[in-house]
Order: structure tokens, then sequence, then C-alpha cells
């Protein structure tokens, strides 16, 4: 007992500041991604060609990103350093899957729910996480998001044991042929009002899963509120839309 | 030729060196083998024109040597799995793969339950061990579990509390990785190494771009060598540190769960201060590696690991001197020395288990060479308590590792441009991921691509130690028994 007390006095108080100006991500970490049209000549096509992806199409032969796709490999940078330079901006979701199609334009952040939504779930929401296919990555920064360093409880956000007791589904992986009975009877027991958020390229896109036989992508009777791209995405990067899409942050 | 070829770890061999023994022979020459205490590290099917082609890969661990062993089959195949209990599942494998029927196997069920053109079978819905009479019961628990995790379905045989059974049905991650490997490389391979299982992304992308390198005649600098091993121990640190936080959880005891929680993460970020990824992603490339630790990242990351290992000494040190905890974790899910070496199990896992086997000290490569592993002095009785302890020395193993890989940091570059792969060649790639023994094994086409990849997951392994483990335990032991083994889904469903 004492040796636990000690213990909790030397590890000290770890939880971060959110939002915070004070956040600092490691200056190797591949955020959004920016694409200057200006610095591109058009229509050599060798950053599409290096995509493993496909995340890379052009329009009016000037690149087009889609965070949906992208795996922040950063070989386009890599390619293309003038055209293509991804920043430490973790903040990255969006509402809508053609929002994240990147041109060369300002970022738009998320918008929140409307307002009879944010009214029943603005204060307390409850997530029942469906894992179906995928690497088990976007799983971990989730789980990490309610270890003491990111509290997601204190935000009245929590993952749920059952989707009888939840408001919502959070889905990652590619959702394979396997899963998909498993995840359209999880949306099923969910009562209505329910949001759903699609987390990381495979839940998204396929991601590099796309077009694989064995997978089949979320279900049209699954209509998304919430897109979280990145591969995984950074627990911020999942926190921060959340916090956006209840209106808890503007 | 008579008997199995012997083989060296990473060494490029010829294909046609490895001759279709008679069926007769290979049946008994493989027992003979395994009798003389070989452990299967793979067997699998590869298509060949008008059949298959099996091939056994057999280690022997403590005198360092691997043995292979071949035979051309057409639609069936002998099953050794009575026998040997330890190949049951690459048996299933094989044939679920291959359509082959392995004669004689006593459990023949899918895999993972692969999507087969007009006859999709759901997972889960293949038979199950039945125990018959009164008041037993059976448990179905799965795909979608209580927490955040993936999903599997495990099926428990029940009187009362007490688990006569355990089975354990997976397939639902199976994304079709495996199939889509074959006649790379191509743009897209080393991103599926990545996340065969996103947990032990350093520990597959080491051992797929070892193996490209070994075919390509690549001698990578020794430089690369030694930041693969960091990487490499800063992954099982984050996720040793992160399973003994979860069993804290298990047990109700939140102090040493909170502390591992957030620490876990520290590794994790300390991963993203070398390649801007936490979970390594983008930093092993065949050649090489892509990012360098210069010397002022090397003291930035010194310091974090110094003070990261302060706070998991003292968090762990939390658990062994509480009574509660300990209660928990003594005797629960107990694994037998016998049965883990029947069951071939590999890793932490194992060695718990008085197994003592390690791929850093059986198979060096690389950092290890210098700096040679020795299994940890553990407590060996294979319990809950045993699982986390080895956790525990693994972790203090780890952090001397990085310390003395740090502090002996050559000089140059830390990649070369990789050859092409040369034809009709073989090679085995082991390597020590946190979970135990990774295994893949490559063989090139007349062209020098990829004519069949093979991925073995340390899981592929261990889950029936699992399920072994949870024998004469109780329902309420199992979420305990499962942390103690922390085993990946994806990984095994590939």
């Amino acid at each position: 007992m004492f040796k636990a007390l000690i213990g909790r006095l030397k590890q000290g108080h770890r939880t971060m500041e959110f939002p915070s100006a004070g956040i600092k991500l490691p200056p190797r970490f591949l955020g959004m991604p920016g694409i200057s049209h200006a610095a591109c000549k058009g229509g050599c096509a060798k950053c599409a060609g290096v995509c493993p992806t496909g995340a890379i199409t052009l329009l009016a032969e000037k690149p087009v990103l889609d965070l949906g796709r992208c795996v922040f490999c950063g070989k386009c940078a890599e390619l293309c350093p003038a055209v293509f330079k991804f920043t430490g901006e973790y903040r990255l979701a969006a509402r809508e899957r053609k929002e994240l199609f990147r041109c060369d334009e300002a970022v738009k952040r998320t918008r929140t729910l409307d307002s009879e939504m944010k009214r029943i779930f603005g204060r307390s929401l409850k997530l029942r996480q469906v894992s179906a296919g995928g690497c088990g990555a976007c799983e971990a920064d989730c789980n990490v998001l309610q270890t003491l360093t990111y509290d997601l409880g204190r935000f009245g956000i929590q993952f749920a044991a059952s989707p009888r007791h939840a408001d919502g589904l959070l889905i990652t992986g590619p959702v394979t042929q396997n899963m998909k009975l498993a995840l359209l009877k999880t949306y099923d027991a969910t009562p209505a009002p329910k949001i759903v958020i699609a987390a990381g390229a495979c839940a998204i896109s396929g991601g590099i899963y796309s077009g694989h036989p064995e997978t089949a992508g979320i279900p049209e009777e699954i209509p998304v509120d919430l897109y979280l791209p990145g591969c995984p995405p950074h627990p911020l990067t999942i926190l921060d839309g959340i916090l956006r899409l209840l209106g808890r942050i503007e | 030729m008579n008997g199995p070829k012997l083989l060296n770890h990473l060494e490029s061999t010829g294909f046609e060196t490895l001759t279709a023994l008679d069926p007769g022979m290979f049946y008994r020459v493989a027992s003979e083998r395994l009798r003389a205490g070989g452990r299967a590290v793979s067997y699998f099917g590869l298509p060949e024109e008008g059949g298959t082609r099996l091939i056994l890969i057999l280690g022997f661990d403590s005198e360092r040597r691997l043995e292979a062993l071949s035979v051309s089959v057409t639609d069936s195949f002998h099953s050794l799995t009575p026998e040997f209990p330890q190949l049951h599942l690459f048996e299933r494998e094989i044939s679920e793969q291959n359509c082959l029927e392995a004669k004689g196997h006593p459990w023949l069920k899918p895999v993972r339950y692969p999507l087969k053109s007009g006859s999709p079978v759901s997972p889960g819905t293949a038979d199950f061990f039945k125990v018959h009479g009164s008041e037993t019961h059976e448990v179905a628990v799965g795909p979608v579990h209580a927490g955040v995790i993936e999903p599997g379905h495990f099926r428990f045989q029940c009187h009362g509390e007490l688990v006569f059974h355990l089975e354990i049905a997976l397939g639902y991650q199976n994304r079709g990785i495996e199939r889509r490997l074959i006649g790379g490389p191509d743009k897209l391979t080393i991103h599926y190494m990545e996340t065969l299982a996103g947990d032990t992304t350093i520990g597959h992308a080491t051992a797929y771009c070892r193996a490209v390198e070994t075919l390509s005649d690549t001698e990578i600098p020794p430089r690369a060598d030694i930041l693969r091993g960091i990487m490499l121990e800063l992954e099982r640190l984050a996720n040793h540190t992160g399973d003994l936080g979860a069993l804290a959880g298990d047990v109700a005891y939140l102090p040493t769960a909170s502390f591992c929680g957030r620490l876990r993460g520290d590794f994790l970020n300390m991963t993203a201060l070398i390649c801007g990824n936490r979970f390594g992603r983008n930093m092993i490339v065949p050649g090489g590696t892509a990012f360098d630790i210069d010397p002022a990242l090397a003291k930035e990351l010194k310091l974090r690991l110094d003070a990261a290992f302060k706070d998991v000494k003292n968090a762990a040190g939390l658990l062994w001197s509480t009574s509660s905890v300990m209660e928990r974790f003594e005797g629960t899910g107990l694994v037998s020395k016998e049965t883990a070496l029947a069951l071939g199990l590999v890793g932490p896992a194992a060695r718990a288990s008085g197994v003592r086997l390690d791929t850093r000290h059986n198979f060096p490569v690389g950092a290890y060479k210098l700096k040679a592993v020795l299994p940890a002095d553990a407590p060996e009785s294979g319990d809950v308590y045993a699982r986390a302890y080895m956790r525990w020395l693994e972790i203090k193993r780890s952090y001397e590792l990085i310390n003395e890989f740090l502090y002996s940091l050559p000089g140059g570059p830390v990649s070369i441009e990789p050859g092409a792969m040369r034809p009709e060649r073989f090679v085995v790639s082991l390597n020590e991921g946190w979970r135990g023994e990774i295994c893949h094994v490559a063989v090139t086409n007349a062209e020098g691509g990829f004519r069949h990849y093979k991925v073995k997951d340390p899981s592929f392994n261990n889950w029936q130690g699992l399920a072994m483990a949870l024998r004469g335990g109780q329902i309420s032991d199992f979420p305990l028994c499962n942390k103690s083994f922390n085993l990946s889904y994806c990984g095994h469903d590939l």
C-alpha cells in the first residue's frame, strides 16, 4: 500500500492538456500534407506512380491527394519535395468523404453535428469499437486514448462493452468479408440515433487492402459521420476529430 | 538424396537443391527428425505443376541448425499431427490453402475461412468440440469482444465455472496478404509486411528485408544492423510494458495499469522520434533503414529511455510486492514444459514454461551477432506469473541492449541500394519479435520475383498454448490468461 502511494508520487501527473498550443509532435512525424500546384509543372504523373495506395490522382494534370487512402509513407514528398510537403498538423478529421481530397487550398476544420444530435451526444458519448480486419494498430491507438495521458473519459467519451449501451460505432479495418456480418449485426444492435466513425485508411477506403476480394469495405447501410485519416491515425487525430464532431472544440 | 537438406539461416539456396523425397521416405525422415528434437519452424505447400510441393523447415535450436525436407503430393498427404501435435495448425493450413486432404488429421477444420468463390463459409461455423453431461454448458464469445480488441471467436466447454476445454476460431481478420505477395515485390510489399501485425511492424519488416537482401546478395551497412536492433528492442519494450499494465488491469490493480499505459506510449513516442511513426512504419527498408540517429537524437533518446525505464521498474516492482496481484498471477493458466514443447510454443510464452528458445540467441543476425542474448533466467513455472515476470526480465534486457547499441553505433551510411533478387532460390529468415519467433520463407521464380512467400507469426504457434492454459481453470481466468499471451489475431489471419 505504501509502496503504491510512493509509486504514485514518483510517477507524477501525466495527463496532457487538450486542446493545447503546447502539443509538440516529433519533427519526423508526417501530418497533413500541403500540395503546391504552383510548383508542379504538371502532367508527369510520377507522384501517382510512386504512391502505394493510389491516393494520388491527377485533376487537370495537377495532383489531388486523397487523405482517405494516404498511408503517410512520404514517398511523394521524397520524389517531389517542392510540391508535396507533409506538415506536423495532426488535425485531419473530416465529416464527408469528399472533404478528404486535398488540392492546393487551405485546410478546413471538421464541422460539428447538427444541434439536435449535439444536444444528445455533446456531453456524453459511448462508442462501441468494431475491429474489422486491418493490422490492430488503429485499435492500439484507440486504446491509448483511455490511458491517463489522454484520459478520454474526462471529455465524457468512453468505449462501451456492448453495442446496446453505445451511442455509435468506431470502425477500424477494411471490413473483411469474414467480419461484414458481425459488423452489420453490431450496427443493428446499437440503438438510434447513432453515429459512425471510420478510423484509419483501411476503414475509409480499404487502405493498402483496397481491391482485395477478401475485403468488403463499410457496407452502404452504415452511413459514416466522421472520417479519421491515418495509418494508423495519431491518437491526437482521433481525439481532435471526435471533440470537433461533438462541438467541444471550435 | 535420402535425408534432410541442411540449411543455414539467411543463406540464399538454389531451389533445385531441395529435392523432393519419395513420400514414404519423407514421412519417415520427418518423423525421425521431429523425434530427434526438431521444431517445425515452417511447413507449407508450394503450388507446382501437377500438384503441390510440401516444404517442412525444422529448427534444431540448441545446435543452431536448420533442416529442410520436401515432398511432392497431388490430392492428399499423410498427417503427422497424431504423433507431433506441433504440426496440427500447419497441416490444417496446408490443407486449406492447397485443397489437399490431410489424411489422419484428428481435427481437420479451416484455419482462416478464406473467401472461396461460390461457397463462402463463415468463420466460427465449423464443428467445435462438445462436452456432454449433466450441468455441462457451452459459452460462446466473439467475434466482437467487450474491449477495444481484434475479432476472434472463443468457445468454452464448461461445468459451472470450470473450463474443460477452450477452442479458438479465428479468420475474421483474413485480408489476403500472402496471396497478394506472390509475383512481388512491388510498391505495396513493404506496407503489407509492416501491417502483417501492426504492433510487430519492425519485427516483420526486418524479417522481410533480410530475406530480400539475402536473395539479392546485398550486404547492408553495419550501422543499419545496429539501428534495426534498437528499433526491435524499442518495439519489445513498448509491447511488454503495455502487457504488464494490461495484466495489472485485469486483476484490478490500477496503479500499475495506469502507469504502464502511459509508459507504453512513451516508448512508442521514442520510436516516433526516430522515424516519425509510433509503430515504426517507414523505418525498415530493403538495404538498411530509412532514418538515422544522429548524436543529438541519441542523447535525447538516452534521456527519455532512462526516465521511462526508471518508471517501468517502479511500476512493475509494485506487481511482485502486492499479494493480491500475486495471488491471481501464481498458479493461473498453467502450461507445462512438456505441453509447450509438444505444441511448439515460441517466444516469452515458451520461455516462461522453461523452453529456452530465443531466435536472437539461437540464430543471431545483425546487431545480435555482436551482443549475444541469452534467454533470461525466469521462474519457468508456466503460469501467468512466469509469463508476466518474463516480460519484466526482457524489458530489463532490452533496455540494456538499446544502451549498448546506442553506445556502439558504427559510422557510415544507413542503407545501400539492394540489387535484383536471384532467380529460382529460396531463403529462411527468422527474427525474434516481441511475441517470439517470426519466420518468413521466400522462394523466387525464374524472373527473380516472389514465386511464393510464407509468413509465420509467433501467434500461429501460440494460440493453442492459450487454449491449453485455460484447461482446468475458470472462465473468469480467461481475460488474465489471454493478456499473459497477448497474441495477434491479424498476424495469425494474414
